[in-house]
């Protein structure tokens, strides 16, 4: 199954103009438990689908009380400078969307 | 313990509100104050580097009409964080001068309260020098004073404590600078004798408007209560509701870490808190935790001009261009570069950006490129608007008439849905500044004025 299928929101949003931050929420618990035993979202599975170094990665946690995985990572290009793709950073979700879990 | 309500009409000034949902909160509740965020950095450096606002004076306007109108009649503030958006002097000029026409359209006074947010070039300076200066997080390169001399505007986000001192001076209308967003409201709350975690949480929850209500919304109003050791959470429009995994999820967002939130001075810990449905649609949130820091330290934000920019937009349709795409835009720049050669190829920069192929991932993008059309989106970033005018101008010449391997539409290249092509953008700006200060005093001045 693709995390897109499970997850009630796949989102992406600034935290700041540095950083861009990506919310994996799930609307029950047995959802949310599977992907957070899968082992399938690590840090080393986002590295990878958005192709950074690990220490591009500020915050990977798990926050039980809201079923949902909180991503933050560095952006290379500060929000709305020159060179900025997502000035808002709301669809820096989508390589999330496809990983198998 | 009395309880606060505070009622949040929406999530931005000027982003609008249904009246009824406004109205309702004043009919099933004892209201304490209105409280509405007006600020963000989402949209990016331009606001506080223009000094421009992020909605428009009539949007402002009408909002506030409202909000005034019910703060005076039930005697209770109504406080506007970060007024025009960046919250920087001319921001918070025009929130004043829209408020006065409005008090005297309605021939009333108020007591106003404006805390100001700005800082000059030499008090940044002066802090770097101190050492007091760290950055936000790790991909933001040390302050340094030739980055200073280059902002023209600075402004720090405020915490509670200078909203708590105009409530003090009994305002009516308290217009803050920027500020933390969560401020204006936990400042209401602390100001009542509530407990700081609870208010700054509820404060986060309440500056997004019902966005954390299902189905969410920022031009929507939502009511919280602190109580003494809890606060509740319920919309006032009954299309939306509040649901525990609504309210925690928006706990976190557009912040970086779920559930350890600095603010201006302390750290907030949510680590342990509860979310429960008591019923109705109310959702009660427990054990918010406020850490005061050792080093009280403020966000500042600063904003500089980089470049000037001219774009333009064009589709591509022609799949013998497509597949050549990347080849053609180099030689494309080789030509425009041999054009003027008498300009540093330094000083300006050319990006081509392919909606349809990775315009919004760029480098990063994992798929695999297959439509048949293209939108392509090219800018020229030059030191004057003249010079980036001049080589986009040529940019697109030479792309539109490019002769490349085996072209059979010798005719043109691009199809430009604008006449004018070249769209003359204006000055582009960055953050420059995004540090942390440390300060010993507050130095956010209040000034009251009866109007």
């Amino acid at each position: 199954m693709k995390l897109y299928e499970k997850a009630k929101i796949l989102r992406s949003k600034n935290s700041g103009p540095f950083e861009v931050t990506l919310d994996i929420l799930f609307d029950n618990q047995l959802d949310y438990e599977d992907v957070k035993n899968s082992g399938k979202v690590t840090k080393e599975a986002i590295a990878k689908a958005y192709n950074i170094a690990l220490t591009d990665i500020h915050h990977f946690v798990f926050f039980d009380q809201a079923y949902g995985i909180k991503i933050t990572i560095a952006r290379k290009i500060s929000s709305g400078s020159p060179g900025d793709r997502d000035v808002y950073g709301a669809q820096q979700h989508a390589p999330l969307m496809n990983i198998d879990v | 313990m009395k309880e606060i309500n505070i009622l949040s009409p929406c999530g931005m000034l000027g982003y609008g509100f249904p009246i009824e949902s406004f109205e309702r909160a004043f009919q099933e509740h004892q209201v304490d104050g209105i409280v509405v965020d007006a600020g963000s950095t989402d949209a990016g450096p331009h606001k506080l580097g223009a000094n421009v606002s992020i909605v428009s004076r009539m949007a402002l306007k009408k909002d506030l009409v409202n909000m005034i109108q019910k703060g005076l009649h039930y005697k209770i503030p109504v406080i506007i964080g970060s007024a025009g958006g960046a919250g920087a002097k001319t921001h918070v000029e025009h929130t004043i001068e829209v408020i006065k026409e409005i008090l005297e359209e309605m021939n009333v006074h108020a007591k106003i309260g404006v805390i100001w947010a700005d800082f000059t070039q030499q008090e940044i300076i002066t802090a770097v020098e101190e050492e007091r200066i760290v950055s936000l997080s790790p991909n933001i390169p040390p302050l340094t004073v030739e980055a200073i001399r280059k902002t023209n505007t600075i402004v720090a986000q405020m915490g509670h404590e200078p909203i708590l001192e105009a409530l003090e001076r009994n305002c009516d209308i308290i217009i803050c600078g920027r500020s933390y967003d969560p401020s204006p409201f936990a400042a209401l709350g602390i100001y009542h004798g509530m407990d700081g975690g609870l208010s700054y949480h509820l404060g986060k929850i309440l500056e997004c408007g019902a966005l954390c209500a299902m189905p969410g919304t920022t031009k929507d109003c939502i009511l919280g209560t602190l109580k003494a050791d809890s606060f509740t959470i319920q919309a006032l429009n009954p299309i939306r509701t509040c649901t525990p995994t609504s309210v925690a999820a928006h706990t976190f967002y557009e912040k970086e870490h779920p559930f350890i939130l600095h603010g201006p001075g302390f750290t907030l810990n949510l680590e342990n808190c509860t979310f429960t449905d008591i019923g109705n649609g109310v959702v009660e949130v427990k054990n918010s935790q406020f850490i005061k820091d050792d080093v009280y330290r403020i966000k500042l934000e600063g904003a500089s001009k980089v470049a000037y920019r001219t774009f333009v937009l064009a589709g591509i349709r022609d799949p013998l261009l497509i597949a050549q795409l990347d080849e053609v835009e180099q030689e494309v720049l080789h030509q425009v570069q041999t054009y003027f050669s008498e300009i540093n190829p330094a000083d300006y920069q050319v990006n081509f950006y392919h909606y349809g192929r990775n315009g919004v991932l760029g480098e990063q993008e994992p798929e695999l490129f297959t439509g048949h059309e293209i939108g392509l989106m090219f800018e020229v970033l030059a030191q004057s608007q003249e010079i980036a005018n001049a080589i986009c101008a040529n940019v697109r010449s030479t792309y539109l008439h490019y002769g490349y391997k085996n072209r059979k539409s010798s005719a043109g290249n691009l199809a430009f849905p604008f006449a004018p092509s070249d769209v003359e953008f204006g000055p582009v700006y960055e953050f420059s500044i995004y540090h942390l200060m440390e300060i010993q005093n507050s130095p956010f001045q209040l000034d009251v004025m009866e109007v």
